[in-house]
């Protein structure tokens, strides 16, 4: 049936398809459509003569207008660092321990810093840097490896106990588990847990103090204060790293722990890691 | 005859199973060789049984069309999407509660893994069941022809799924190419193949001997999706195993010529998946259940052509400001915004194939859910162009706005024109004179419709408050937040993504069982119950 049918509804005649019971109107293009889409394509060949499009045989079109996602990303780039070109030329080569008494590069470095800090240190210490189980807390005044300006830079350019970096920091705590007996651990744990005034179990304070002075206080002192020469922790300021219970406290002395941070130089440049520095050490523990 | 190959092919399939499952090198295609081993087994003895045996003359389906694999089609339909709304939603609240990423299911059910199934199973699963059985529904009643090729359609029905089946375990067991929406690694790839050239077999085929002069422009979507489909699947999935004796395989393409392929594939897969494809499907389901003639046939050609043309130069907008050179960018960028117009054609087609029927909008929920399927497929016809657009591009992209974008496709395009779809065919196909519950589909409706309103509009503000926080720079240029600061300030959002996708999956749940009730033939059918056809 080829006949084409008039439509009372819409006053349109229908093409004379039928599929099923489906027939088609015969309506013209609706003219907004058509128009817009001519438009878009007059827009688009305009715009694929400014911009880079069309390929050739072995380059591309560039465009009247020069454009290019790369040339723009490293303009804006150029103009940020020769905006702070000069305060990072004096931030890759201050006196850190004078930095504080420069008050305009101080306080360039701690907004440089925190950025720094939020892209690249935050993934493990916490986005406000107070850390997490292994990832140590840095607004408090305990220091592993020494909090002085000095120090906190050296940390960041080296890393702890990575294999890229020689001049990394490195300790290694033994695991006791292949020394000591279980008990024996049970007791050194009441022995730790004691030292900074937790609840611990009284009766093995005594076998415990024996074996710390045996085993612990080459690294971690006489009165278990630590040693920063060593990371070795102070014992003694009920700030724990990988937690004070006696199921982590057990692990720690059986297996020991080792935490490892990579070394930031080169990745970051000499005022980044003075700037991201600077910003820890204001943090409220730089010493 | 044809019998003893078979049997011969089955016993070669049930050894290399056997021997694969012995000499596999990962877990996920050991697991997947016990599996072929097994339907293999099933397979041959059902042949077996049914060699040399007179074949029964089946009474057929009283139109004379091949409906069995529709309605197996539709169940599947309905059995994955429900599926793939659930994981969907128990993702959506893993990405608000991590906890959620239980310890004891590690890694079988973490984020990664899951993410994954849900994408697969909404689109492949619930999107492919539901295009392979409107479409051979379709393309019988407009052809006026059975479908071509015998049994080919059952295979086409049980290969597609038993695909799916095997794509999903192996996300879950760790058998994956890292390629988005094209996971499956190389033997599944392979299967998918095959399945799908029977596919087009039997479209074609019946297309080819139709009865009618002319070829229903639905027709012309659903070949244009299939054979586009084949062609995007073999060339992005062109990879070497590792050994024929593990899942693992290595990619042809590197780097940013990888890159390209996987999005000039993903994003066809968009196009003529769940674009061309389900425009066959609302071109006859929307002039139907209207009683009314399509709009224009003139626009149905224009925007055919110019959507099909378009659409396979779109891909590169996915990589602005990558690897990949500005002149690409810039055309995939260009094709995006001309296809605005000829995706709104569909649209266009669609609503105003209602003309002379609207008042139906209030007393129909099928044709209410059509008609807010065809607004949401404008919407994100839209916005797609528009977030193709390089400066909008540098602030929607990675962020969730694209996930807010193609959940609005997916949910209020696809979900709904096949909600209405399932709603129109359930009592066709059963022999029902309608569904079991009229007031279910209406409740549906709104469920749907409220969760993705809920569910796209979180999206939209935790999307652009993330590329804000993302770009944001003090005035020495230096950045302000880190990336966790923009992961705590979507939680709200994400709570409120959750629970739009609770809302959806509810809808889903209504759906199946109002089916249920009517294939079962439930008793509130005031008129005579309709003979089921089988």
């Amino acid at each position: 049936m080829d006949e084409p049918r008039y439509d009372e509804a819409t006053k349109t005649y229908t093409t004379g398809h039928s599929y099923d019971g489906i027939e088609e109107l015969n309506t013209p293009l609706p003219r907004w459509w058509l128009w817009t889409l001519y438009m878009t394509i007059v827009w688009a060949v305009i715009y694929s003569i400014a911009y880079p499009a069309w390929p050739l045989v072995s380059s591309a079109t560039a465009g009247f207008l020069g454009y290019s996602t790369r040339a723009e990303v490293a303009a804006e780039i150029a103009r940020v660092e020769e905006a702070n070109s000069e305060l990072n030329t004096q931030l890759a080569a201050v006196d850190l321990n004078a930095l504080k008494d420069n008050e305009p590069l101080h306080q360039y470095a701690v907004s440089a810093g925190a950025s720094v800090f939020a892209n690249n240190c935050s993934q493990c210490h916490g986005s406000g840097a107070a850390g997490a189980v292994g990832y140590p807390n840095l607004l408090d005044d305990d220091w592993l490896w020494g909090g002085d300006m000095e120090a906190i830079v050296t940390t960041v350019r080296h890393g702890i106990r990575n294999e890229q970096d020689e001049d990394a920091r490195y300790s290694e705590m033994p695991a006791f588990g292949e020394q000591l007996e279980k008990e024996e651990i049970a007791a050194l744990v009441a022995y730790v847990q004691s030292l900074s005034g937790l609840d611990h179990d009284t009766t093995l304070i005594e076998q415990g103090n024996e074996l710390f002075v045996d085993n612990c206080t080459a690294c971690h002192g006489d009165t278990g204060i630590g040693d920063r020469e060593q990371g070795a922790p102070n014992l003694t300021d009920s700030v724990w790293l990988y937690g004070e219970s006696d199921e982590a406290l057990t692990e720690t002395i059986t297996n020991a722990r080792f935490g490892v941070m990579p070394p930031w130089s080169p990745r970051l440049s000499d005022a980044q890691i003075n700037a991201v520095a600077a910003y820890v050490h204001q943090k409220g523990g730089g010493e | 005859m044809l019998n003893y190959i078979k049997l011969i092919l089955l016993g070669g399939v049930i050894l290399f199973a056997a021997l694969a499952a012995n000499w596999a090198h990962d877990l996920a295609y050991q697991v997947h060789a016990l599996l072929i081993f097994v339907v293999g087994i099933v397979m041959f003895v059902w042949v077996l049984r049914h060699t040399d045996e007179p074949v029964a003359v089946s009474a057929g389906d009283v139109t004379g069309y091949m409906d069995g694999p529709v309605r197996f089609g539709i169940v599947a339909t309905a059995f994955w999407g429900v599926t793939g709304f659930l994981v969907g939603t128990f993702i959506a609240f893993q990405l608000a509660f991590p906890v959620l990423n239980f310890d004891w299911a590690q890694p079988y059910a973490n984020f990664g893994r899951l993410r994954p199934l849900h994408t697969s199973a909404v689109i492949f699963a619930f999107g492919g069941n539901a295009l392979i059985a409107t479409s051979f529904y379709v393309v019988q009643r407009t052809s006026a022809q059975r479908l071509w090729g015998g049994n080919l359609a059952w295979f086409v029905f049980w290969g597609y799924n038993l695909f799916i089946v095997l794509a999903a375990t192996g996300y879950l067991l760790g058998a994956t190419q890292s390629k988005e929406y094209a996971e499956p690694e190389w033997y599944v790839d392979i299967w998918l193949t095959i399945v799908w050239v029977a596919y087009l077999a039997v479209f074609l085929g019946t297309i080819l001997t139709r009865k009618e002069r002319h070829i229903y422009v639905a027709n012309w979507f659903f070949l244009s999706f299939i054979v586009t489909v084949a062609m995007l699947h073999i060339v992005n999935n062109l990879s070497i195993p590792v050994s024929i004796w593990g899942s693992k395989s290595v990619q042809v393409f590197a780097g940013v010529q990888d890159a390209m392929t996987q999005w000039w594939y993903g994003h066809n897969a968009v196009g003529f998946f769940l674009t061309a494809g389900f425009l066959g499907m609302m071109y006859y389901f929307v002039p139907k259940q209207a009683g009314r003639p399509v709009y224009s046939y003139k626009l149905s050609i224009i925007h055919f052509w110019a959507l099909i043309f378009l659409y396979i130069w779109a891909g590169p907008h996915h990589l602005h400001y990558t690897a990949l050179p500005d002149w690409a960018s810039t055309l995939g960028m260009v094709f995006s915004i001309v296809l605005w117009m000829p995706s709104w054609g569909g649209m266009i087609n669609g609503l105003m194939t209602l003309q002379g029927a609207w008042d139906k909008l209030r007393t129909d929920p099928i044709i209410r859910l059509m008609v807010a399927s065809l607004a949401f497929y404008g919407m994100s016809t839209f916005e797609g162009p528009m977030m193709s657009i390089r400066a909008v591009n540098s602030l929607s992209h990675y962020t969730d706005w694209t996930i807010g974008h193609v959940h609005s496709g997916a949910l209020g395009w696809n979900g709904m024109i096949t909600f209405a779809a399932i709603y129109f065919l359930t009592p066709k196909l059963w022999g029902r004179e309608k569904m079991y519950s009229i007031s279910a589909i209406n409740t549906h409706f709104w469920l749907a419709t409220i969760g993705i309103v809920l569910y796209a509009s979180s999206m939209w503000v935790s999307g652009i408050m993330e590329g804000l926080m993302w770009r944001e720079v003090d005035a020495q240029g230096f950045l302000v937040n880190s990336f966790a600061d923009t992961v705590s300030a979507k939680f709200p959002m994400n709570v409120v993504r959750g629970l739009g996708g609770v809302l959806y999956l509810a809808g889903g749940l209504i759906m199946v069982w109002n089916m249920w009730m009517t294939i079962r033939g439930g008793a509130s059918v005031k008129a005579p119950v309709g003979v089921a056809a089988e």
